[in-house]
């Protein structure tokens, strides 16, 4: 039987008294499983991604990771976002150092493990994704498709049970939104579990196990790749997707 | 540069400003050593005050970022005080006033306790807006690696914040050395004191000026090329693209 990573139930999320973002979301991933979330924007995707990293407090509902919740214990909450990466659509390496540096604070501080150990996977990884002569460099020196591969990088230092993406390619040009893609398959295909947030829908088709439609803070419409993208089920979806089609002007 | 060579210099620069400004220059040499003395009685002043500024500044500008109950209001109320009265008029208050409850300062104690009253604002203000300026991006990553606060704070925040407020320091430590020109208020020696005290005696208006000037300007430049230096080599805090 799979082991479930992530299980969230009836999650409920609104800022002060407005109304709710996210309306009685239920959730869960397991192992190896890579889950893509599309919508509309506004639809409540990033704050969806944030509460499951718990940058922000939930309303109402339960956030387990393997089993534990941490919502009563407020001074872990920390040991729960160590478990659980994330990577930002803004460029949020730490300015003031290295790659190296920015690679090894968090395994060596959080963790306390030793510089060698870390420094030693960090460079196995910085050359898979292909960057293992930028260790040096400080981040004002990268493009921002290269930041975004270090951060992924980051976060996977930190042996997360699963990997939060949240449009981390909405910001980039073209041509550098299929390097960082390619990583992200790639970690895919080696069995990491991860939750992306996109924008980019034949990316989406390519990396997911299963698709989820949110619209208005609630979960739409859930299903497999080939069948959510080939023959969506409600309306909102088919909608959503045709509005990435454009017809020629003039035949 | 020896030091001996640029004294060597001396006479004959002096006879350059005999030339060009007119100025009685055997006058200024005889008087040159109680402006080095000044000087030297000015700077002391400054650095002390300014170091305490500092201190003062980063206390009150992390009790406010840590909204420290009471002391984060206490830290307000004096931070608009400070800011909202001329250093002169604190000066006084120091030097006459607290005598009146019993507390008898020393010239030397009024001007160093008086700049960092005024200075403590000023570099508090410089660092809030630091520190306001690190953006929560940065935050929320380091928290999504699992840090705690205080290992937020203090690899994260605080580098990234006294980054942002070097440029602030600076021009604040440059207002501040400025602002000793009114410690002769409170009877001490300062540049000015001696400036005045010449005139007084003797109408050199002419020399006692050029020289006050020239003071300044020789104690303040090297600061400010070296505050330039240094702002540049700590501008590493480049966000976005």
């Amino acid at each position: 039987m799979a082991e479930t990573i992530l299980e969230v139930e009836h999650l409920k999320k609104s800022y002060g008294s407005q109304a709710l973002v996210l309306n009685d979301i239920s959730f869960s991933i397991e192992k190896g499983e890579v889950v893509v979330v599309v919508g509309p924007s506004g639809c409540g995707k990033s704050t969806f991604l944030r509460c499951l990293n718990r940058l922000e407090d939930i309303n109402e509902g339960t956030i387990k990771l393997r089993g534990v919740s941490y919502e009563k214990e407020k001074k872990k909450v920390h040991q729960f976002r160590e478990k659980v990466g994330m990577v930002f659509q803004s460029y949020d390496l730490f300015p003031n150092m290295t790659i190296m540096g920015n690679l090894l604070l968090a395994p060596m501080k959080v963790q306390k493990r030793k510089k060698e150990e870390v420094q030693a996977e960090a460079e196995q990884l910085l050359e898979r994704v292909g960057l293992l002569e930028k260790k040096d460099s400080y981040p004002r020196q990268l493009s921002g498709g290269q930041k975004q591969r270090v951060a992924i990088v980051r976060s996977l230092l930190m042996h997360p049970e699963v990997l939060l993406l949240d449009e981390i390619t909405a910001a980039l040009d073209p041509e550098m939104v299929r390097e960082v893609l390619q990583v992200v398959l790639e970690l895919a295909k080696s069995g990491m579990t991860m939750v992306i947030v996109t924008h980019e829908m034949e990316f989406a088709r390519a990396v997911a196990d299963r698709v989820i439609f949110l619209d208005g803070g609630k979960v739409v419409e859930e299903a497999g790749p080939e069948e959510f993208f080939n023959h969506p089920k409600t309306d909102r979806a088919k909608q959503f997707l045709n509005s990435f089609h454009y017809e020629a002007v003039n035949e | 540069m020896e030091m001996s060579v640029v004294l060597g210099q001396l006479p004959h620069c002096m006879k350059e400003v005999n030339r060009l400004f007119g100025l009685n220059t055997d006058f200024m040499q005889e008087n040159l050593s109680l402006y080095v003395e000044a000087a030297k009685l000015t700077l002391h002043m400054a650095v002390f005050g300014i170091i305490f500024a500092l201190i003062v500044g980063l206390i009150c500008s992390m009790v406010r970022y840590f909204k420290v109950p009471v002391l984060s209001q206490i830290a307000g109320c004096y931070i608009e005080l400070s800011r909202n009265t001329p250093l002169l008029i604190q000066l006084y208050f120091l030097y006459f006033g607290l005598p009146k409850i019993g507390i008898v300062l020393s010239s030397e104690q009024c001007a160093v306790i008086g700049l960092a009253f005024l200075g403590g604002s000023y570099m508090a203000e410089a660092f809030r807006s630091g520190l306001d300026n690190v953006p929560g991006i940065q935050v929320q990553s380091a928290m999504s690696l699992g840090m705690t606060h205080s290992q937020i704070f203090g690899n994260i925040i605080l580098p990234q914040a006294v980054s942002n407020s070097i440029p602030a320091f600076c021009a604040n430590i440059i207002f501040l050395i400025k602002e000793t020109s009114v410690f002769s208020a409170v009877a001490l020696a300062d540049l000015m004191f001696v400036t005045k005290d010449l005139i007084g005696m003797n109408y050199n208006t002419d020399e006692a000026l050029f020289m006050l000037v020239a003071a300044y300007l020789i104690i303040l430049l090297p600061i400010s090329i070296i505050c330039t230096f240094v702002e540049r080599k700590v501008r590493y805090a480049e966000y976005g693209v």
